[in-house]
């Protein structure tokens, strides 16, 4: 087998999909894909619900109908893609090294390499509910595979932990194959996922969703018998005397996803602490030059079709970097989040490039406001550009265009603040 | 006159609605913060229609079960009654991505479509 590459991607959801066929495009040659599972896609195939490639394609498709418009392009460019191959180690002069079963273990080198392996779910344990330990608490994901995939119906009397996009959407598609979805409990004032999932899922079906309501002990033999749950104050402590048993033999846990980021860190690669993703410049490029990052692995996204757009500036950046034809700032401009803002990414922009308008960034806000201004503001406190919104939240990314004329070669660094307006 | 509260999903901001209606016709709606929530909360009273997404199970493929949808929107009211009759059905392997499952599921004129390729295979994965 061949063990050099011009470009390695690890991971083949939407965002490796995305940034194999976009390199290609920009005439990278030598393409390999290693995915761990037996398919493409990531989690794709088992989002079987609708709402994928809205912004993308312009129509409506479910998960695996959008994995598979890119996994059949894949094919017809013949990209040289292994699958059940597991990579263990990345060093910062691009080696890998991975197995499978055919192969044994694999030293690849290769001039780029992109990081695309996604998140993990939080867990009990990441949250630390007390209690005993009983058989029926799933992460939402893991009960989708079950159900989706594997054709396991994880429990019948459900109470979910967690407003977020996927506790929603399992809470309406336990109920669909007859479980009875008894609460949706948000921590939080303010569901943490989209309105649409809101209404469809939980509203269509008559499941109460709970603000500022948590679980405080999860009980059961072998298996869950009830859980206790209880109003939080402010600083998301229980309040005692509001605690309500609910008697269920399932907990559904939808409580936040991680980027899966310990291939990085072994290779030495800074992590952001809020994002938990590899700190990046515009083209998605690590501290390390020709190491990338893309997707869920670098911030996690709301939107796979976001997570496309990340994976083709990566795949763009890659046939750059491999042309060698980069011109760089005489110093970076860094981008800091301000008031409201969680994070930013890319956080920091290096290059120089000919013709380029605008850069778009990303951001997540670190609660609900409405009408207001987001301004991105220099390092002498003078706001260079601003744009209204109707509203911000947490539960939807928002993005700004950073244009080129505003960036001279004296700027330092940029925050971005969210004031009333 | 009766009153039906309801969050129109068009934009982030999910302005919430209260429609006043008398003998099923709509007699004014309130709430919403630009034209595209009239035209939303209309549709949600008169006929709200969804997309159904489930599964189906599969004979002799890689997988045991395969994603479907129904090819355009059915009414609500019929989702429950939708996933009874799906479960009935059975599919042999291979299946493709488009392929019909049924057609004219509970008489709606709208048919069932898998959403993924399956394989056939001589034993399951996961048996
Ligand atoms: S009514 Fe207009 S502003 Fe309000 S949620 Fe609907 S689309 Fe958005």
């Amino acid at each position: 087998m061949k063990l050099e590459y011009d470009l390695v991607i690890i991971g083949g959801g939407p965002a490796g999909l995305a940034v194999a066929l976009e390199a290609r495009r920009n005439t990278v040659k030598d393409i390999l894909l290693l995915e761990r599972d037996k398919y493409l896609g990531g989690i794709l195939p088992q989002c079987i619900h609708n709402g994928f490639g809205v912004q993308y394609f312009k129509e409506e498709l479910t998960g695996p109908e959008y994995a598979g418009r890119f996994i059949t392009k894949l094919k017809d460019c013949q990209i040289n893609v292994k699958k059940e191959t597991m990579v263990i180690n990345i060093t910062s002069d691009k080696r890998i090294i991975a197995i499978n079963r055919d192969d044994g273990l694999l030293h690849i080198q290769s001039k780029a390499v992109v990081l695309a392996m996604g998140c993990r779910e939080r867990t009990r344990e990441a949250i630390a509910v007390p209690g005993s330990r009983p058989a029926g608490i799933f992460t939402a994901g893991t009960a989708q595979r079950y159900i989706n995939i594997e054709g396991y119906m994880p429990g019948r009397e459900v109470v979910v932990l967690g407003s977020g996009d996927i506790g929603m959407i399992m809470a309406r598609r336990m109920t669909l194959e007859g479980a009875r979805v008894k609460a949706v409990l948000e921590i939080m004032p303010f569901s943490t996922g989209l309105i649409r999932n809101k209404v469809q899922c939980l509203d269509d079906f008559n499941i109460p969703l709970k603000f500022n309501h948590t679980i405080t002990r999860i009980e059961g033999g072998k298996r869950v018998e009830k859980v206790t749950v209880a109003q939080v104050d402010k600083n998301l402590q229980a309040i005692p005397g509001t605690e309500e048993e609910i008697s269920c033999d399932t907990v559904l846990l939808s409580v936040g996803l991680i980027p899966e980021n310990e291939l990085t860190s072994e290779a030495g690669i800074k992590l952001d602490p809020v994002t938990r993703g590899p700190i990046v410049n515009e083209n998605r490029e690590t501290e390390i030059e020709g190491i990338f990052a893309c997707g869920n692995v670098l911030h996690v996204h709301d939107l796979a079709d976001f997570v496309t757009e990340e994976g083709e500036i990566v795949g763009r950046a890659v046939g750059e970097y491999l042309k060698g034809n980069r011109k760089f700032r005489s110093q970076p401009i860094k981008i800091f989040p301000g008031d409201n803002i969680a994070y930013v990414v890319p956080q920091h922009i290096d290059f120089i490039v000919p013709g380029r308008k605008k850069i778009k960034l990303f951001m997540r806000v670190k609660k609900p406001e409405e009408r207001v201004k987001i301004n991105l503001i220099d390092d002498k406190g003078r706001v260079l550009t601003a744009y209204k919104k109707r509203i911000v939240t947490p539960g939807e990314m928002v993005s700004v265009f950073l244009p080129e004329v505003l960036l001279d070669d004296k700027l330092k660094n940029i925050t971005i603040s969210i004031k009333r307006d | 006159m009766e009153q039906n509260k309801i969050i129109c999903i068009s934009c982030p901001i999910g302005c919430r609605m209260t429609i006043q209606s008398k003998d099923g016709k709509i007699t004014s709606i309130i709430g919403n913060a630009c034209p595209k929530g009239i035209k939303y909360a209309e549709e949600e009273f008169i006929n709200p229609l969804r997309i159904l997404t489930t599964t189906v199970k599969v004979i002799g493929g890689e997988l045991p079960l395969v994603s479907v949808k129904t090819e355009k929107s059915i009414p609500k009211r019929l989702l429950l009654k939708a996933m009874v009759e799906i479960a009935k059905i059975e599919v042999k392997a291979p299946v493709k991505i488009g392929q019909v499952i049924k057609d004219y599921l509970l008489g709606t004129g709208v048919s069932l479509v898998a959403t993924r390729n399956i394989k056939r295979v001589d034993s399951n994965l996961f048996s």
